[in-house]
């Protein structure tokens, strides 16, 4: 097959598609469904993966946190570690931390005059937590920790309903001391704060940073640093810069710090793979089909092609090109349905507030986003196109087998 | 110095008692730019002569050798490149490629040989003006007689000038006048080009333009006659 072949092939791919043309439109808009029916699961399958990462990361996780080693395993308050020193600081001020900031996290029990809950009292600096954690947004009702020292406590709305309390009330907040005494004082509620699960709204108290450590007798001790990155790609240098700088602390990346988000996120991308190759399915054996037809009714045809000197391969290579014209026509219009419903029609989310408990119960967002990630078009793009030319590539050998002076007297 | 040589050409289809023997030990040698006429009743094995020297079907046994080339030894690819390259056929039924233009038809053996795109639109419209068809380059096959038609298939057929044109009953969907013009075309195009034709027939219209008529029956040939 030489280059000057090739528009040959393509004038006669073409004209052929539209000698049946309602087959033609027929087997395009199954290609055209196909394809978008990928990609729209694809982005709201990344979507909903994306969003409950990004909820994870916000849900004072951050990308990377420094703990105490013990920590984890015990989040008690003698696995406290230090406030960071200058080496560590040097790193947690570098251009590549968006922002970090050094939290207390200890168990307590909030007590209000009729209810008691366990929780986890949260001692923060407000300012620091823009951008970092949920917490730095407005609250729902209310006003926010204003700085480290202040007195007031801040409570999730649905914690608010469980303690039978509201703002302007007091409650108790209870804990251990660093000298394992108990530690206790009222806080006024200045605040209720609103997340996207009612789990988180019943998890934590917030508290000024400073006002927690006073009340726990920990000096400038901290329970942990979270911080936020600009780019998730350079992530593991940094957590590794990190440990450097502090080998005595324990730092981790997000994906150490929720395995099963990760886990979540890899049995997405594989599940997808096999999402599309259900899809494929369906589509390859109407594509299969159609070229099959194809290829029949031109039997007469393709033995005068053979005749007048055309090889085995350029006859194969005429019946895919016929496959890829369609293909490439349907992925156009396909990609083009698929940005429309993801980037437009849907960029707003898809509201499942009506399904607000369900969605809870599978720890989704009561609107999900649609994330259309270029890596997955080109996945998408790639698969339709090979596995395509692959189901039409049986219709094209049939074509090529045939004996010519039988194909060119049939009828 | 032959174009077409056949040495005991044997063409049986099926076996045992069901075995048709459709050529019998066939030998036979074409000159260069002879004009040839193959007549006989039907079965009598001029079309499975013609698909032997075209290399479109395999003898049972026998030597085949055209414009110096062994048919009979060649795998598919180097059929499919000798019939490119050597062969140029004319059909009973026309068989031009419905979705091409009569100008692409022409060209279209020459796209396969990698002819540049001004060649071959300059040797397309010189040869349709040759066959009489200038002005109808842009028509479908669908869009043309019967008549207009066949030379289109004769246009393409001798367009890249092969050594030698095999023609299968190309009147036979003819009005006699329109064969008659046919004829006196390859006639005169053989006469130009000193292309060799072989044209299987049982038009004694086409054999009364041949130089040299081969008769054939129940696969052999039996008469072989010098007309002028």
């Amino acid at each position: 097959m030489t280059g000057q072949s090739l528009p040959l092939l393509a004038t006669l791919g073409w004209r052929n598609l539209w000698r049946h043309p309602r087959r033609t439109l027929v087997i395009l808009f199954a290609i055209v469904l196909g394809v978008w029916f990928m990609i729209f699961s694809a982005a709201l399958m990344i979507g909903i993966v994306e969003q409950q990462l990004q909820d994870t990361i916000f849900n004072l996780t951050g990308h990377a946190q420094i703990h105490n080693p013990k920590f984890r395993d015990d989040p008690a308050i003698e696995h406290s570690m230090p406030a960071p020193n200058q080496a560590l600081l040097e790193v947690l001020n570098s251009r590549d931390v968006v922002q970090w900031s050094a939290r207390v996290r200890l168990p307590a029990v909030a007590m209000s005059v009729r209810e008691s809950r366990g929780v986890m009292l949260v001692g923060i600096d407000p300012q620091r937590e823009r951008g970092l954690s949920f917490i730095g947004e407005p609250v729902v009702e209310g006003r926010a920790l204003e700085s480290i020292s202040d007195n007031g406590i801040i409570i999730g709305r649905r914690m608010a309903e469980k303690l039978e309390t509201r703002i302007g009330q007091r409650i108790v907040i209870m804990s251990q001391d660093r000298d394992k005494e108990v530690a206790d004082r009222g806080f006024r509620i200045v605040g209720l704060f609103q997340a996207e699960l009612e789990a988180t709204e019943t998890a934590y108290v917030f508290a000024g940073l400073a006002t927690t450590q006073k009340l726990l007798g920990m000096g400038s001790d901290i329970s942990e640093i979270s911080l936020v990155t600009n780019s998730r790609e350079g992530l593991d240098p940094l957590v590794a810069r990190l440990s450097n700088a502090a080998p005595e602390l324990e730092s981790m990346s997000w994906q150490e710090l929720e395995p099963l988000v990760v886990t979540a996120m890899e049995f997405y991308e594989a599940f997808m793979v096999y999402w599309y190759l259900i899809i494929f399915a369906a589509m390859g054996i109407g594509l299969t089909n159609t070229m099959l037809m194809s290829v029949f009714e031109r039997t007469r045809e393709i033995g005068l092609f053979q005749a007048l000197g055309m090889r085995p391969r350029f006859i194969v290579g005429q019946v895919l090109m016929e496959t890829l014209i369609l293909l490439v026509i349907g992925i156009t219009i396909g990609n083009l349905a698929g940005w429309l419903t993801t980037d437009v029609l849907l960029a707003s989310g898809i509201d499942l507030s009506a399904f607000a408990q369900g969605t809870e119960q599978f720890n989704m967002a009561s609107t999900m986003y649609l994330t259309l990630r270029p890596n997955d078009l080109l996945q998408i793009n790639a698969l339709v196109i090979a596995l395509g030319l692959l189901a039409s590539l049986y219709p094209a050998v049939k074509a090529a087998r045939y004996v010519p002076v039988e194909a060119i007297t049939r009828t | 110095m032959s174009t077409v040589s056949l040495r005991k050409v044997c063409k049986t289809f099926g076996e045992g008692e069901l075995a048709v023997h459709a050529l019998r030990d066939i030998d036979m040698d074409i000159g260069k730019g002879d004009f040839v006429c193959l007549s006989g009743p039907s079965g009598s094995g001029k079309t499975t002569l013609l698909n032997m020297v075209g290399g479109l079907d395999r003898a049972t046994s026998g030597e085949i050798i055209v414009a110096d080339q062994r048919v009979d030894q060649m795998d598919k690819g180097q059929l499919a490149e000798m019939r490119l390259t050597t062969i140029g056929f004319i059909f009973q039924a026309y068989n031009l490629i419905p979705v091409l233009t009569a100008r692409e038809n022409v060209e279209f053996v020459m796209q396969l040989q990698g002819i540049p795109a001004d060649v071959r639109h300059r040797k397309s419209r010189e040869i349709l003006e040759e066959v009489g068809l200038s002005g109808l380059d842009d028509r479908k096959p669908a869009e043309l007689s019967g008549g207009q038609q066949q030379r289109v298939a004769v246009a393409r057929a001798l367009v890249s000038e092969p050594a030698l044109i095999l023609a299968d009953e190309p009147t036979a969907n003819l009005d006699s006048v329109t064969a008659e013009n046919l004829m006196d075309l390859l006639r005169h195009l053989n006469d130009e080009h000193g292309i060799t034709f072989v044209i299987s027939t049982h038009d004694k219209l086409v054999m009364s333009h041949a130089r040299r008529l081969l008769k054939m029956h129940d696969g052999k040939i039996i008469d072989d006659i010098q007309q002028r």
